[in-house]
């Protein structure tokens, strides 16, 4: 069992939780992720690493309530515990000095992308950050962000904060301006928006990573669910990945596979819904 | 019972197993095969001529003492029987459920060459479940010895070499990347195959007696690595068995609803799909099903399919579907074990012998809407002596199917050999190491099961984990140093 040490209400449906897993924390890097089982019945949720403490031996997770199991695990305190906690999977993020480098979060893509945008800082990078969401509530970590960035651009869909566009116009424009010299852009976020940052950074050759977060269930290349198609085949994402060169994702045949639950999610989470009102549980996360 | 001629035994026919109707089955996860009563078990005991020279004990992977047990059997002492068994087989009542016994142990019974051979499995199913509920021979522990071993993969194969180094007073620890132990038992094969209170009886079983440590949730390979694990641990034996899925090389593979056998079963068996929205992770099987492959994978696919489509039918009230085999052979290749052969036809399942599938079609959405077939032949032996087949040309055709689910084998997950330096592979992935020790090229470091064989049965798997607990046993106490 894993307990929960620390909850954040980042916003009404995005939480913070610091969890600790010392066996996952000894070697978590940048980049790398967990799967989370909450209780005996759960699914295996697959969640980016936010940030890890070795010495207190703890994993911050940050995750957005977009399903039932989601949902559920927002609903839990401080000093509750956790049934399952696997990890660190994946590859890390292969950090270098590259010269000038652009990190773009998306909505709670946020998370991730901080500790990537942290250690190329600490690798010498000159770094850009991008942050974006659709509003002002949602939007979270912008202090941190702005501490391990040499510039922040903080965007959000409906113009409640910061700049009103989508994260890819202020990227367009830092790729076109001569000076600054991208040489490489990470993003993590919605699948499409990392599709369009993609579509961005495709006609000047800028080397692009992306995290994926596709379906999965180990998490550990047993069950090939996971699989994105590559321009010279599938790969396995959780252990190929997850970060991969965005040029080279099929991004139709990607979206479309997220979609394949699409109908069992839904009825997961009315049927939650409807146990909790029989239990008289609280059904909406409170601040 | 009066002591019976051998003229006498060879009369008394074999006996049927009960088994649940299989219209009632498909409805439900309960077991198929429900055992033997004490009587028929008796009866069918009596049918064994003890053999001088048994060829069954030849037949058997880890060398069962089949007369032994099955005489305590008929005489009635059970205790002694469970204690004939246990010399061999730590999991009698898995074994005697999902042993391949038809090419093994009965495949050699003297009695098979005139008529049916004895029921062996049956009986040490039966011998099993005595010992499951009564545990009349218990798992007696040595005195510490001070040594420590790390298990990784808690698979048959890992589960039994665990187990015998316990029993010898070594500390042992489990490593396991998943929520819970038991590898292919619980992830892979169904409650109504193999119930998993069986499998998790034996774990508990085990872990109360001697000790065991299970680290669930610890990939090795990431969350140590297998060097990390030998600064820490005297020996180390490699048990993660063959999980990686492969899939066909052929167009369509990424559609909606194509899926591994492996990604299938996991959502059904370990996830407990099968129960969703009871349980969170959702499985879905659409109306008309294709599983590509005739092994043992490939039929527990087709019997999970059906169960799910006669259920979801249930709740919609629409006839259920189809659930097809797709195989490249004909029915005498079928490498499965006959039984699930024989109870996937009772249930309903369609063979498609001799097709293979040349491409997944695709609708607009991107999910699956057929399969472009070609029909085969078989043509010369090849060098295995398996005649091999040849597609027919001109013979395309297409099949209508929305889900298409892979049973084509499985190699060994690389993780593993992330950061393990010296521990050779073979170019098909699998460990090298010695058939009889089970050591590797690598110092300290021991593998069996399907990680060393490839996909294979649960009693190979176990009997590796013995021999290695075996040599490690001894390498530990200073008696087989590492040359
Ligand atoms: C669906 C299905 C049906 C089958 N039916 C039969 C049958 O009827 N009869 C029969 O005899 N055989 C059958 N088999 C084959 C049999 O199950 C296997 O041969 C046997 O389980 C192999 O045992 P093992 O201990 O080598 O590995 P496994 O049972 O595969 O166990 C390996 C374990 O190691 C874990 N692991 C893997 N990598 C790591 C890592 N890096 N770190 C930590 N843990 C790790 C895995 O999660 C797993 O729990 C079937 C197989 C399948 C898939
Ligand atoms: S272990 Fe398997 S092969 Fe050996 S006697 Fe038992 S059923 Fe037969
Ligand atoms: S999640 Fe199962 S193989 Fe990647």
């Amino acid at each position: 069992m894993y307990k929960i040490l620390k909850k954040e209400v980042l916003s009404d449906i995005i939480k913070l939780m610091v969890i600790h897993a010392p066996h996952v924390a000894r070697k978590a890097k940048a980049g790398q992720f967990i799967i989370v089982r909450i209780n005996e019945f759960g699914e295996r949720i697959p969640l980016t690493i936010a940030d890890y403490d070795r010495d207190a031996g703890t994993i911050t997770i940050i995750f957005q309530e977009v399903g039932k199991s989601t949902m559920q695990l927002g609903r839990m305190e401080t000093g509750q515990e956790i049934s399952s906690f696997a990890g660190p999977l994946g590859h890390p993020t292969e950090i270098e000095n590259y010269g000038t480098v652009v990190c773009v979060g998306g909505g709670v893509g946020i998370a991730p992308i901080y500790p990537i945008a942290r250690s190329l800082k600490e690798a010498g990078n000159s770094v850009i950050s991008i942050i974006g969401s659709r509003n002002k509530d949602l939007l979270f970590w912008e202090d941190r962000m702005r501490a391990v960035s040499d510039e922040l651009i903080v965007c959000t869909d409906d113009g409640s904060y910061g700049r009103r566009s989508l994260v890819t116009e202020p990227l367009k424009e830092l790729i076109e301006n001569a000076d600054k010299k991208v040489a490489r852009v990470w993003a993590i976020g919605p699948a499409i928006m990392m599709k369009f940052v993609s579509l961005a950074t495709a006609p000047y050759n800028v080397p692009t990573t992306v995290s994926l977060n596709t379906i999965m269930i180990d998490g550990t290349g047993m069950c090939g669910g996971c699989r994105v198609l590559l321009e010279d085949g599938a790969r396995f994402v959780c252990v190929d990945g997850p970060e991969f060169d965005a040029h080279k994702v099929n991004w139709d045949s990607l979206l479309s596979r997220l979609q394949f639950y699409r109908k069992e999610e839904r009825a997961a989470v009315e049927h939650w819904q409807h146990k909790c009102r029989l239990e008289g549980a609280p059904e909406e996360g409170g601040k | 019972m009066a002591e019976l001629n051998q003229k006498e035994r060879m009369k008394i026919k074999r006996h049927d197993m009960p088994n649940q109707d299989p219209l009632v089955r498909r409805r439900n996860y309960d077991e198929v095969a429900l055992g033997y009563s004490e009587a028929t078990a008796k009866k069918e005991a009596e049918r064994c001529l003890q053999c001088k020279d048994p060829k069954c004990v030849q037949g058997c992977p880890v060398g069962v003492l089949i007369p032994q047990f099955i005489k305590a059997l008929r005489e009635g002492d059970m205790v002694k029987a469970v204690e004939w068994m246990k010399v061999k087989n730590n999991l009698p009542a898995i074994c005697g459920r999902v042993c391949p016994q038809e090419t093994q142990c009965e495949g050699n019974c003297i009695l098979g060459k005139k008529g049916e051979p004895v029921a062996i499995g049956r009986l040490e199913r039966f011998v099993g479940d005595f010992e499951l509920a009564h545990r009349t021979c218990p798992l007696a522990k040595a005195a510490p010895t001070g040594k420590n071993a790390a298990v990784v993969g808690s698979g048959p194969s890992g589960l039994t070499c665990a187990v015998d180094l316990g029993r010898e007073g070594h500390k042992v620890t489990l490593f396991e990347s998943l929520h819970g132990p038991g590898g292919v038992l619980v992830y892979g094969i169904p409650e109504f195959r193999l119930p998993k209170r069986v499998v998790y009886g034996e774990i508990n079983y085990a872990v109360e007696c001697l000790g065991i440590d299970i680290k669930i949730d610890h990939v090795i390979g990431r969350t140590f690595t297998l060097d990390e694990l030998l600064n820490d641990y005297d020996a180390v034996f490699l048990g993660t068995g063959a999980g990686l899925p492969s899939f066909m090389r052929i167009p369509g593979i990424n559609l909606n609803g194509v899926m591994s056998a492996n990604e299938f079963l996991t959502r059904v068996n370990l996830m407990k799909g099968y129960l969703f929205p009871q349980y969170d992770t959702p499985v879905k099987v659409g109306r008309k099903v294709a599983v590509i492959g005739a092994g043992n994978v490939a039929m527990d696919a087709v019997r999970c399919s059906l169960r799910l489509q006669t259920l979801h039918s249930r709740k919609t009230n629409e006839l259920p579907g189809e659930v097809h085999m797709v195989y490249r052979r004909s029915r005498d290749e079928v490498p499965a074990r006959e039984e699930e052969f024989h109870h996937a036809g009772e249930e309903g399942v369609i063979f498609d012998f001799l097709t293979n599938p040349v491409e997944i079609l695709g609708d607009e959405k991107g999910n699956v809407k057929g399969m472009r077939c070609i029909r085969m032949r078989l043509g010369e032996p090849d060098k295995s002596g398996r005649r091999s087949p040849v597609p027919i040309e001109g013979s395309e055709f297409e099949m209508e199917v929305d889900t298409v689910i892979m049973a084509l084998g499985t190699s060994p997950n690389p993780l593993v050999f992330v950061e393990a330096e010296g521990l050779e592979r073979t170019k098909h992935g699998t460990a090298v190491a010695d058939p009889e020790t089970g050591r590797t090229r690598k110092m300290r470091v021991w593998a069996g099961g399907d990680v060393v064989t490839g996909a294979a049965t649960v009693i190979s798997a176990m009997g590796a984990g013995k021999r290695a607990a075996a040599d490690i046993d001894k390498f530990l106490k200073g008696e087989a140093p590492w040359q």
